[in-house]
């Protein structure tokens, strides 16, 4: 599969079919889609529950650089979203 | 099921996986379908409040996919409260349907209802085949549907159990499959539970029936088709089993139209396990406590040459059903497994399957699945039943 490309202007959001939740009894979030299921640690929560298909890849950048005191996370959130494109979890445009 | 379920290996086991076999009624009569044979005996079907309090139990313990099987569950007028009570506890909801009995106005209340996914089954590519393997004229409604689940705004997803008298059609399955439009096509080789146990000998294809169906399906892929197929082998034509519902008691739950609660769906066989009844006890109670779905739990209560294996852990030793199938014992190694002292039960039935004409499957014809052939061949318990 090729490297998917993205760019800082780009808009991520969860591909269709595919659906992020809280799960209480399990107390983390995961990503529903037909016949699986993936739960997700704390950086793949911070970023997904960011992509909502309005926000700029460097706007959910910098929203969790703030939230970790101004920490440059676009290295990690790059990489997690060429992986999650990979898999079908998220689509971009 | 082509994509098992992922979950950490940490976390501890939870049904993630609810599959509620709504009824075993079906219109259908598919010589190949899973359903227990004995389903003329099985017991009355749940109500909805009993469908719902499993919903309910079984989300409090992390169960958050749920299939709607059958037999055919869009028989059960209820389907849809079932699906919106589904929804509303946040279950991700797949319904698993032949398309009969479905109409635009259904799918769209069940869209409406909160449903996530739909999967329609075919069973052959061209109206013929379709109605003599269905036992009823069925091919053109079926396409209907799948046209209408794909207006509702559904991605496609195409099931069709592949056997020796629909394999060599897969390039005119997957040209259907195109010409519908969908996104996902399951070619999944039988398994040989309930009905298609009793038509083994009609269904196993040869191997070069099954080598041909794969490399057309590899070689669409490797054209860049635009569907993803899923290629699901027989495992009679393998040398170690399937890792059977990713180990007893880890996943799945299953609960059959009477309440019988199963670790998987062909369970029920099992001599002297009583499978507890969801309305008798909860689903808490039945997932961790009941001896039922302790049973196979862990590697303590598996024989030799399992026992002292190195993929114990990957494969659990197979199928326990399969085991007893074929063996009459259910601890036993899956026959599959070519270090099982049983592996001969395989290897002489795909050799008759691959004999030039094979006289036994002259000779029995194909049984369908329908109540008349379920109280025939359960007037007398079979042997090696309770
Ligand atoms: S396999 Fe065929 S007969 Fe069995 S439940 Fe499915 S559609 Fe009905
Ligand atoms: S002997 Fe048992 S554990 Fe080992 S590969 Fe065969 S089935 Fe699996």
């Amino acid at each position: 599969m090729s490297r998917p490309v993205i760019h800082a202007t780009s808009v991520a959001r969860i591909a269709r079919g595919h659906r992020l939740q809280y799960e209480p009894a399990q107390d983390c979030h995961v990503l529903l889609y037909p016949e699986g299921m993936v739960t997700l640690n704390e950086p793949a929560t911070e970023i997904l529950t960011r992509c909502d298909g309005q926000r700029s890849v460097a706007t959910v950048c910098e929203l969790i650089s703030a939230e970790f005191g101004g920490a440059d996370v676009s290295d990690d959130v790059y990489e997690f979203l060429r992986l999650a494109i990979s898999h079908g979890w998220v689509v971009i445009g | 099921m082509t994509q098992p379920l992922r979950h950490d290996a940490q976390t501890i086991a939870r049904p993630l996986w609810l599959l509620a076999e709504l009824t075993y009624a079906c219109p259908l009569q598919c010589p190949y379908c899973s359903n227990p044979t004995e389903m003329a005996q099985i017991g009355a079907e749940m109500t909805t409040d009993d469908w719902f309090k499993v919903l309910r139990e079984a989300r409090e313990l992390g169960a958050a996919q749920l299939g709607l099987s059958g037999g055919e569950p869009l028989v059960r007028r209820d389907l849809e409260a079932i699906v919106a009570e589904g929804a509303r506890l946040g279950y991700y909801s797949n319904l698993i349907t032949s398309g009969i009995g479905m109409d635009e106005a259904r799918v769209n209340a069940l869209a409406e209802a909160g449903l996530d996914h739909i999967q329609i089954s075919f069973q052959a590519s061209n109206a013929e085949r379709n109605n003599f393997l269905a036992g009823s004229n069925t091919f053109e409604q079926k396409k209907a549907m799948a046209r209408a689940i794909k207006a509702a705004g559904y991605p496609m997803v195409l099931n069709i159990v592949l056997h020796r008298h629909n394999i060599d059609d897969i390039d005119d399955i997957i040209a259907m499959a195109e010409s519908l439009d969908a996104d996902y096509v399951e070619l999944a080789n039988t398994q040989y539970y309930g009905w298609a146990w009793h038509n083994r000998a009609q269904l196993l294809p040869t191997r070069e029936q099954l080598n041909h169906a794969e490399s057309v399906t590899t070689r669409y892929r490797d054209n860049g088709g635009r569907m993803k197929l899923y290629f699901v082998v027989p495992d009679y034509y393998q040398d170690r089993p399937k890792a059977c519902m990713s180990g007893w008691g880890d996943l799945f739950l299953n609960v059959a139209p009477d309440g019988l609660a199963l670790p998987c769906h062909a369970a029920r066989q099992l001599p002297g396990i009583e499978f507890p009844d969801v309305r008798e006890h909860d689903i808490a109670w039945i997932w961790n406590e009941s001896p039922a779905f302790n049973h196979f739990r862990g590697f303590d209560w598996m024989a030799e040459p399992c026992r002292s294996c190195v993929e114990k852990h990957d494969d659990f030793g197979g199928c326990r059903c399969q085991a007893f199938m074929l063996t009459g014992d259910m601890y036993a190694t899956d026959p599959v497994c070519a270090k099982s002292p049983s592996h001969h039960l395989i290897t002489d039935v795909v050799a008759e399957a691959n004999a030039p004409t094979s006289a036994r499957a002259e000779a029995q014809p194909i049984v369908f699945r329908n109540p008349k052939n379920s109280k025939r061949l359960h007037a007398t318990p079979p042997a090696g039943e309770r």
